[in-house]
């Protein structure tokens, strides 16, 4: 089990929060184009479909690990993909459920994690775990689950906080105490991974990264950007071969 | 009763609401259009007389969205404006190969516009359109809003497109306080017949009482767009066909040879609407809905189809990627995209029309330095036509001549 209670106690509390995009989750919804927009550009891609259509990702089978409120395993969902959504918080997977049902999506939601999905032997062509890795107590073994979880050919993307002065500052003072976007106390900076312990974890799994992208804060146009340095918040795919 | 959804549902089926269902339907997006009108009413000929200046930005956004083949020939180009006061010397000239030799702007007739986009929207798979709609109620919840119609059909969106023209009721069922501002005139529209050809030029002249537009359509012919004090209007309404075309003959000349009216006269009470808001909760106000300016620079329409790509680019560009296209997010980008253009352009239209209907001799002095200003200074003259052909601020890519 590598999910940390403390942490899961802590989303938990926010739960019925989740889906106000002016609400406590406000970074979340403010980094979810831009990340929909990477997501989508690399699956169109690397499955061969069209971006400009409206269901670009139709029939492919996706996982969300650590879906907390559903706030992308929705939007996969609209873009046509079969997903299960994961997480450990079982407070996150009710309000996701209610969610779902309400603008009628439907999303296989359960309370579990990618341990326990591995462990049945589930694959999905398309896995994403972002900002997870860097809330779990062994980040080594999420990676070999999820690369359990990717099927040949499959693609798997994650995101996380750079271990780096400016993710200190920017990702950590500023974010939790300063602007307020997060709850204190919400990441611990030592447990952050560099894009290259990421990379060779994944490598020692079988799993070969295809593209790196930094996400930043573009302040002229209030909005996240994809910026080519990855010093605080990066994203990473990978190809199972 | 049935009950179905869409991703967007559109009320009123006017140019505008027409517009955004064939910007949203070209995207693939799941649209309902709910019209009061019966549609053949709204076709046939006695509906609208009245005739849109189509800036070049515009036309470029009905061609992304394959509206404009069906009303190109239609459109009579306008190749050269010129504005000026009765009375003075000073005169704005709008040469088309300022900008690059193109035309400045097209001239159709409303009818073929929605005769054009009702059927581009009959032609996409995703849009419905719905006339004869009586809207009973509208429920909004957090994710959607519902509305009831009569005969108890109910339709469920994740936005609603309000599009219903400047005295919308659905603006004020949702309590979104719109001001309005008479102007105590009244247009007066008609189609006239001429011996000699117009080579596209259009002529917007100044008078104490009101503005006087003549404008190009195809053939010897040309659309009058003439706006007056309302006692006056009353007045000129009741003159007799040969007496009123001797009132007009009076005010453009006679470079056009014998003249002769084409079907009737229209009258249009003239009012500024301008929402205090361009979107509530799961809502959006689009086109004349969200504010009704002044025909005086004929750019109402213009103006509403800026609201309509940007709305469209908005929603495509969010439902592309899987967000939801009613978010609060998603209508405060809208807001925001919007609100500074229609700014300008209610103030630019408001305050010409004021400048040039007061008769005190001192504001004579101010406009012909107004025009004598803009005159000698190509650059200022430049971005004059440029904002007039709808080709400034921050463009929707449609506009740019860029797919949707
Ligand atoms: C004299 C005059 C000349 C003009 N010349 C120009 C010009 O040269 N260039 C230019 O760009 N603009 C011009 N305009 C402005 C232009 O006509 C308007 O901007 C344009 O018609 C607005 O279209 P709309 O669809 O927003 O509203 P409308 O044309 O008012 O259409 C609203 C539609 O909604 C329907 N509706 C209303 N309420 C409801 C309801 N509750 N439920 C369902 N349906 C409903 C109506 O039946 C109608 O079909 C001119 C305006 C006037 C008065």
């Amino acid at each position: 089990m590598t999910a940390d209670r403390e942490e899961i106690a802590r989303f938990e509390a926010l739960a019925e929060e989740w889906w106000d995009p002016m609400g406590p989750m406000r970074p979340l919804h403010a980094l979810n184009p831009v990340r929909l927009a990477w997501i989508r550009a690399l699956a169109c891609r690397h499955f061969g479909r069209d971006e400009r259509q409206l269901r670009p990702l139709g029939g492919l089978a996706a996982l969300d690990v650590g879906c907390g409120g559903g706030l992308l395993a929705e939007p996969l969902a609209r873009l046509g993909a079969l997903v299960v959504a994961i997480d450990p918080a079982a407070a996150s997977i009710e309000v996701a459920r209610r969610h779902a049902a309400e603008v009628g999506l439907a999303i296989d939601y359960r309370v579990a994690t990618a341990a326990d999905l591995a462990d049945r032997g589930e694959t999905f062509d398309l896995v994403c775990a972002l900002e997870v890795i860097e809330h779990v107590d062994e980040p080594e073994a999420l990676v070999a689950d999820l690369a359990r979880l990717t099927r040949r050919g499959g693609l798997l993307l994650l995101s996380t906080l750079n271990r780096t002065l400016a993710s200190l500052l920017g990702g950590i003072l500023a974010a939790e105490w300063l602007l307020g976007w997060l709850p204190p106390g919400t990441h611990d900076w030592r447990r952050f991974l560099r894009p290259s312990e990421l990379a060779r974890m994944l490598r020692t799994h079988g799993l070969q990264p295809v593209a790196l992208t930094g996400v930043g804060w573009d302040a002229a146009h209030d909005r996240f950007v994809l910026v080519r340095q990855p010093s605080i918040n990066y994203m990473l795919a990978a190809v199972r071969s | 009763m049935r009950s179905t959804s869409a991703d967007v549902i559109v009320l009123g089926g006017g140019l505008t609401g027409l517009s955004l269902a064939a910007a949203l339907g070209s995207a693939g997006v799941e649209v309902a259009v709910l019209e009061q009108e019966d549609w053949q009413e709204l076709l046939s000929a006695p509906y609208d007389g009245r005739v849109t200046a189509i800036a070049r930005g515009p036309q470029l956004f009905l061609d992304a969205i394959g509206a404009w083949r069906d009303m190109a020939g239609a459109a009579e180009p306008i190749r050269d404006i010129v504005v000026h006061e009765a009375g003075s010397p000073v005169r704005v000239c709008y040469e088309g190969r300022e900008i690059d030799g193109k035309p400045l702007g097209w001239i159709v007739e409303n009818r073929a516009i929605r005769r054009a986009l009702f059927e581009r929207v009959t032609r996409l798979p995703t849009v419905r359109l719905q006339s004869r709609a009586q809207v009973l109620a509208i429920e909004r919840e957090a994710t959607a809003a519902t509305v009831t119609l009569a005969g108890g059909e109910r339709l469920r969106g994740a936005l609603l497109a309000v599009c219903e023209g400047r005295l919308s009721a659905t603006r004020e069922r949702l309590g979104i306080p719109a001001r309005r501002f008479p102007y105590r005139q009244t247009a007066i529209v008609c189609t006239l017949a001429h011996e000699k050809p117009h080579r596209g030029l259009a002529i917007e002249r100044f008078f104490p009482d009101g503005p006087f537009a003549l404008l190009p359509m195809q053939g010897h012919r040309s659309s009058i767009v003439w706006a007056l004090e309302q006692q006056r209007a009353e007045a000129v309404c009741l003159l007799e066909d040969a007496a009123f075309l001797a009132e007009v003959a009076e005010r453009f000349g006679d470079h056009l040879g014998e003249i002769a009216l084409e079907g009737p006269r229209w009258h249009y009470p003239l009012v500024l609407v301008m929402a205090e808001r361009y979107t509530d909760h799961r809502v959006v106000l689009v086109g004349d809905t969200a504010r009704g300016i002044h025909p005086i620079a004929g750019q109402g329409w213009n103006l509403a189809l800026r609201d309509v790509a940007a709305l469209a680019e908005t929603l495509v560009d969010r439902l592309r990627l899987g967000l939801d296209p009613g978010d609060p997010l998603a209508l405060a980008t809208y807001e925001s995209w919007r609100r500074f253009d229609s700014l300008v352009l209610v103030a630019v239209t408001d305050g010409i029309n004021r400048l040039f209907a007061n008769e005190q001799w001192w504001l004579g002095l101010v406009r012909n330095f107004g025009l004598l200003v803009v005159e000698q200074l190509p650059p200022l003259k430049r971005l004059f036509m440029r904002h007039a052909m709808g080709l400034l601020g921050e463009l929707p890519r449609t506009m740019r001549g860029e797919p949707l």
